[in-house]
């Protein structure tokens, strides 16, 4: 029997070899998927992760309420006059996360600001009407938002971001 | 695990670990170099089968901890979220349910070879001391985790097994107590059961390690029960051993993907479909199969204490075996009469199995004595007589003899041993449905289900019209809790889009609350909504339905069954056939008779059906043709309207079937492929050892 192997003559009984290793390699790495897989959220929390819809006639000027979406708190604050003006009349460009007042608002609804109430630092929840900018501010590190939500000053290194909602109606959004 | 090591490394980095922890000359000196019997048989390889059930286990068990809450009001409702919700959660519920049963039909053979082999005998009497253990810690830990799930076996069986700790004197009550954590089985109860059932695989698996550590220590047995000599008895563990165990574990893990994929509630019972019921005992209580000998031994003897005594020593007797079978020749080859005798017992342990799946009356009583004294002699008279007055046959020099004597004269005992086995094992299992031997019910008639089979699918139309029958007939007294709105659009379901699945739950009115006021309102249904029961609770159902409670149907078809007898059911663990539940309620459906028979008493406010246990039912007629209008012109009639609630009911019931057969044929192709190669690459690495 001519069995004896080399690197330039592969024999069958290599090619044998790597295949049944190649192909139960193939098996335990399928098999690895569902094990992994089951950990992704499931089907109901899924569903349960669906569009909400806010009533926004109880909110009066001035006041905010805090919904929550996806198990994340969603800040809707009604804004004054003066909080939209604060909000618009900075320099965007100096701002650590430059971003306008105009593109965190929906066109027309400038008093609604809706924002994810989660700093972007590690995950407290700011206070709303709170800091040297009367937006949020976040207790455990220090980080200060104004009115539109942007980071001012403080750890975090980015915005409150806007989840994505739309007005069905006129005192009424839709989150997610 | 045998001694000092001669393994040395030449990769640095290999060599700086070696000299601090020496952990890979340990693997290599117990798994590469460790000295294997070279004429051991397949039956050896049940010890590399059962280490992997055990890691299969445990995975699928730490998983399924991910997702299970042990309380007695979301246990059942959790492990149905785990089937219906999580991703792949029904393939890895199937597997840590139907891997229990593997792991018992693993351990048997274990045993069984130990057993027929002499593997007991000196110097291996700790060796198999260990497995006792192992083996009482598995039946702990599978009875735990049969609790689990708080279906009605679950809590019944629990009922039954902790009292039996009340026959110890003095003090049983005060255990059974301490046992529950209260005045009867509860959440304390459920609860300190996970924390155990999570606790014993790891107890088990370290010994396992002792158990492994022995067996380096002693070495294997082999068929001829010679020990080594020389190094031509020999072969090292790698290659040699791991690719026939390899071998072995892949035809074992075909013959597991068969349960999982097509068969997966063959070795369960239908009543554990039924949520636990502290208030009704189910009329036929039987543990799993794996328990049954057991328990026919418990049964058999009329005395409580003394039952419980012969069943716990029927397990703790095989400790003592080493001292009660003291005969020099280990393998029963060479041993003509220990030979009958144990294939005798074999027989004795498979018919004490199937008495435990029967009522305990009658002359199965007198069976089960006569059967439970023969169980006691095998230990206490057989092997103590046999070891003094048996010649036994003489046994070859060496190993390599018995491999010499072996060429030509190939394995097939093997093989049709393997077929008597299937057939016994299956005997086994099916006695447990033999046990509900249905008293006053007419066995339904077999039907012909598009689901049924390996290739079965559900039929859109039928799932689409018998959502219809369900929403316009049997939604004004069944509820149908485990199913949601969005489940009508899943895959394999009955074909709605989303947005259909949508418009179909805004026609509900679902409660929801409270809301800023404190108050409950009702809103339209949204997907994620589950179908609103139609009663508040059990009690306002009973008041509104004479008494009776109206079951929740999202499980009633793999919740109800029937005994399909002796040989049907070795015959459905090929044909796939699990179709009982729904045969039973498409019969129930059509089952009313107008006039009882003559000499039927039927109670007042109940109606006489011929196929309900016991004939009389609380439910009236429910059905009656043209009542639902189908818009796809298919017959209005009661036979159509119970064919299509039933194979919607069997969707609800089984909402990822389709899934399951799909990805077992796919399963099946790979492992088919890969024991094909396994066995081809295990032949060239052996055809220089023999």
């Amino acid at each position: 029997m001519t069995t004896a192997s080399s690197p330039d003559h592969p024999t069958r009984r290599d090619f044998l070899f790597v295949a049944t290793g190649s192909v139960a390699a193939v098996g335990a790495a399928a098999a690895l998927v569902p094990l992994v897989l089951q950990m992704n959220p499931d089907a109901s929390t899924i569903a349960a992760g669906a569009p909400i819809e806010v009533d926004l006639t109880p909110i009066a000027e001035g006041q905010d309420i805090k919904v929550f979406w996806r198990g994340k708190p969603i800040f809707v604050s009604h804004r004054t006059k003066k909080q939209i003006e604060d909000a618009r009349n900075v320099t965007v460009a100096s701002l650590p996360d430059p971003e306008s007042d105009d593109a965190r608002v929906k066109p027309g609804k400038d008093q609604w600001l809706v924002v994810i109430g989660i700093c972007t630092h590690l995950g407290c929840i700011p206070i709303a009407h709170e800091g040297q900018y009367d937006g949020f501010f976040c207790p455990c590190h220090g980080s200060v938002y104004d009115t539109s939500g942007r980071i001012r000053s403080g750890p975090a290194p980015t915005n409150l971001p806007v989840p994505p909602y739309q007005f069905v109606s006129d005192t009424k959004i839709q989150i997610g | 695990m045998s001694g000092p090591s001669d393994y040395q490394p030449t990769n640095p980095a290999l060599k700086w670990i070696e000299r601090r922890l020496p952990i890979l000359g340990l693997m290599h000196s117990s798994f590469v170099a460790y000295p294997t019997p070279r004429n051991l048989n397949y039956w050896w390889t049940f010890g590399a089968i059962l280490s992997m059930m055990l890691a299969l286990q445990i995975v699928t068990g730490v998983i399924m901890a991910m997702h299970y809450t042990p309380h007695v009001d979301m246990a059942f409702k959790s492990v149905e979220s785990i089937v219906r919700d999580v991703n792949y959660g029904w393939l890895l519920r199937n597997m840590h349910a139907s891997g229990a049963s593997m792991f018992f039909i693993a351990v048997y053979i274990h045993m069984f070879r130990g057993l027929y082999y002499g593997s007991y005998k000196e110097p291996r009497e700790i060796l198999w001391i260990l497995g006792v253990i192992i083996y009482l810690l598995m039946m702990a830990t599978g009875f735990m985790g049969y609790v689990l799930p708080w279906g009605q076996m679950s809590f019944w069986g629990d009922t039954v097994i902790t009292n039996l700790f009340s026959a110890i004197p003095y003090v049983g009550d005060s255990i059974v107590t301490l046992l529950w954590g209260g005045y009867s089985v509860g959440n304390p109860t459920l609860n300190r059961f996970f924390s155990l059932h999570y606790l014993l695989p790891f107890v088990i698996a370290g010994v396992v390690v002792l158990h492994v550590w022995a067996l380096h220590v002693a070495g294997q047995n082999n068929p001829a029960g010679v020990e080594p000599k020389t190094e031509k008895d020999t072969v090292p563990f790698t290659p040699y051993a791991t690719m026939k165990d390899a071998f072995g574990v892949s035809c074992f893990l075909l013959f597991f993907a068969w349960f999982i994929f097509y068969m997966p509630n063959y070795l369960g019972d239908a009543e554990n479909y039924i949520p636990a019921n502290p208030g009704v005992t189910p009329a036929h209580i039987v543990p799993e199969w794996y328990y049954l000998p057991f328990y026919a031994i418990l049964r058999s003897i009329p005395d409580k204490l003394a039952g419980v005594v012969a069943m716990f020593g029927a397990i703790l007797i095989l400790a003592f075996l080493p001292w009660l079978d003291s005969a020099k020749t280990k393998s029963s080859k060479y041993r003509p009469l220990a030979k009958q005798f144990f294939w005798i017992f074999v027989v004795v342990c498979l018919l004490l199995g199937w008495l435990g799946g029967k009522p305990a009356e009658g002359i199965y009583v007198i069976a089960g004595r006569v059967l439970t004294f023969c169980y006691f002699a095998y230990f206490l008279i057989v092997l103590p007589v046999l070891s003094r007055i048996e010649t036994p046959r003489p046994v070859p020099n060496s190993i390599a003899d018995d491999v010499l004597a072996k060429t030509g004269s190939k394995s097939t005992p093997m093989v049709s041993s393997v077929i008597a086995l299937a057939v016994a094992g299956a005997l086994f299992a099916g006695s447990v449905q033999d046990a509900r031997a249905a008293e006053g019910q007419e066995i339904p008639p077999s039907q012909k289900w598009s689901f049924a089979g390996p290739f079965g699918t559900f039929d859109r139309g039928a799932l689409q019209r018998g959502l219809k029958v369900y929403k316009e007939v049997c939604a004004s007294c069944h509820s149908l809790s485990y199913v949601a709105f969005r489940n009508l659009a899943d895959a394999g379901g009955p074909g709605f889009s989303p947005a259909q699945a949508a418009a179909f739950a805004a026609e509900y009115q679902i409660k929801d609350g409270p809301n800023d006021a404190g108050d409950m309102f009702e809103r339209p249904g949204r997907p994620a909504d589950y179908f609103p029961s139609p009663f508040p609770n059990e009690q306002a159902a009973r008041a509104a339905n004479g008494g009776a409670y109206p079951p929740d149907l999202s499980l009633i078809n793999k919740a109800r069954s029937y005994p399909r007898g002796f040989p049907m059911f070795i015959v459905d663990l090929f044909t796939q056939f699990q179709e009982q539940g729904p045969n039973y309620v498409s019969a129930l459906m059509q089952g009313y008779v107008e006039t009882p028979p003559a000499g039927f008493a039927l109670p007042e406010g109940s109606y006489y059906n011929k196929y309900f246990p016991g004939h009389a039912i609380k439910m009236p007629n429910p059905l009656s043709d043209g009542q639902v209008t189908y818009d796809d012109g298919s017959p209005a009639t009661v036979a159509q309207y119970s064919k299509d609630v039933t194979t919607f009911l069997m969707w609800t019931a089984e909402p990822h079937m389709e899934a399951r057969k799909k990805l077992g044929l796919q399963v099946f192709v790979f492992l088919i492929l890969l024991t094909g190669l396994l066995y081809f690459t295990k032949k060239k690495i052996w055809a220089d050892a023999h």
